[in-house]
């Protein structure tokens, strides 16, 4: 199995063909974390990195509904991510939702994320992604981690 | 690069043969006949990684006498790898600043 550590310590591997799992500690306890995770105010305040703009968040904690993500570049590309609930999400029972990239419309995937209490105030969340093909999950865990695009840097170095 | 252009590199890069035909490339332009020989697939197989490659602006074609050359062109694959790097990055960064939320909420 594929695993990589990324530099902030979040764990991404490969699980089976079409699924990729990320694990990674928190300090703060599951509600908190989950809150964090789900409110799209809160949301907006952490997803990406600082150099992507957060243009649009939405989201919901009921079955059905959607859910939107739209980051800009500092050079006005848009990236836009969207899916729908499905379920009744808790920090308890996990949420699940599907996931596309408009980028790449028609890949979507569907995602598991749970979140485990371990006690004095920490939490570890997993987030499972499942993928349509085989292709779909390795080009995704490829951007997610030290994949084999990484095989690519020798030769771009040596243009 | 527009998101479209994106997209035709992405594709193209998700097929492990045109990865290594790019691989091959980047040692000097080819033929088809030579990239044949090289992957152990057939001819029209060949010609036809080659023409995703060259739809994406990857490669370019150029003809010498009777050959087809084929030449890596480096500027899409410097911005993809560029995009790329940024994405690596994304749940990293991300996590960070969800630390810092958690830390600051807490306080």
């Amino acid at each position: 199995m594929s695993t990589t550590e990324n530099r902030d310590g979040t764990v991404v591997a490969k699980v089976g063909d079409h699924a990729i799992s990320m694990t990674r500690e928190f300090a703060a306890g599951p509600e908190k974390v989950f809150r964090a995770m789900h409110d799209p105010e809160l949301v907006a305040q952490w997803i990406g990195p600082e150099q992507l703009e957060v243009t649009e968040v939405t989201g919901g904690t009921a079955h059905g509904d959607t859910w939107t993500l739209v980051h800009q570049d500092t050079e006005g590309n848009t990236y836009e991510f969207r899916g729908v609930v499905h379920g009744q999400p808790s920090a308890e029972a996990g949420s699940f939702r599907t996931f596309e990239w408009l980028g790449m419309p028609g890949h979507v995937s569907f995602e598991r994320l749970t979140f485990t209490d371990l006690g004095g105030d920490r939490t570890r969340i997993e987030a499972t992604a499942v993928y349509l093909s085989a292709e779909d999950r390795d080009g995704m865990y490829d951007t997610m981690g030290d994949g084999g695009y990484h095989r690519l840097d020798p030769l771009l170095a040596g243009l | 690069m527009t998101d479209d252009q994106l997209d035709l590199v992405f594709g193209a890069l998700a097929d492990r043969t045109r990865r290594a035909i790019l691989a091959r490339l980047a040692d000097g332009d080819a033929s088809v006949n030579e990239l044949t020989s090289l992957f152990r697939i057939s001819q029209p197989a060949v010609s036809k990684h080659l023409k995703v490659l060259e739809h994406a602006g990857l490669i370019s074609r150029t003809r010498q006498g009777t050959m087809r050359l084929s030449r890596l062109e480096a500027e899409p694959l410097q911005t993809a790898s560029r995009w790329l790097g940024t994405y690596r990055e994304y749940w990293s960064a991300s996590f960070d600043r969800l630390d810092d939320l958690l830390r600051r909420d807490s306080s």
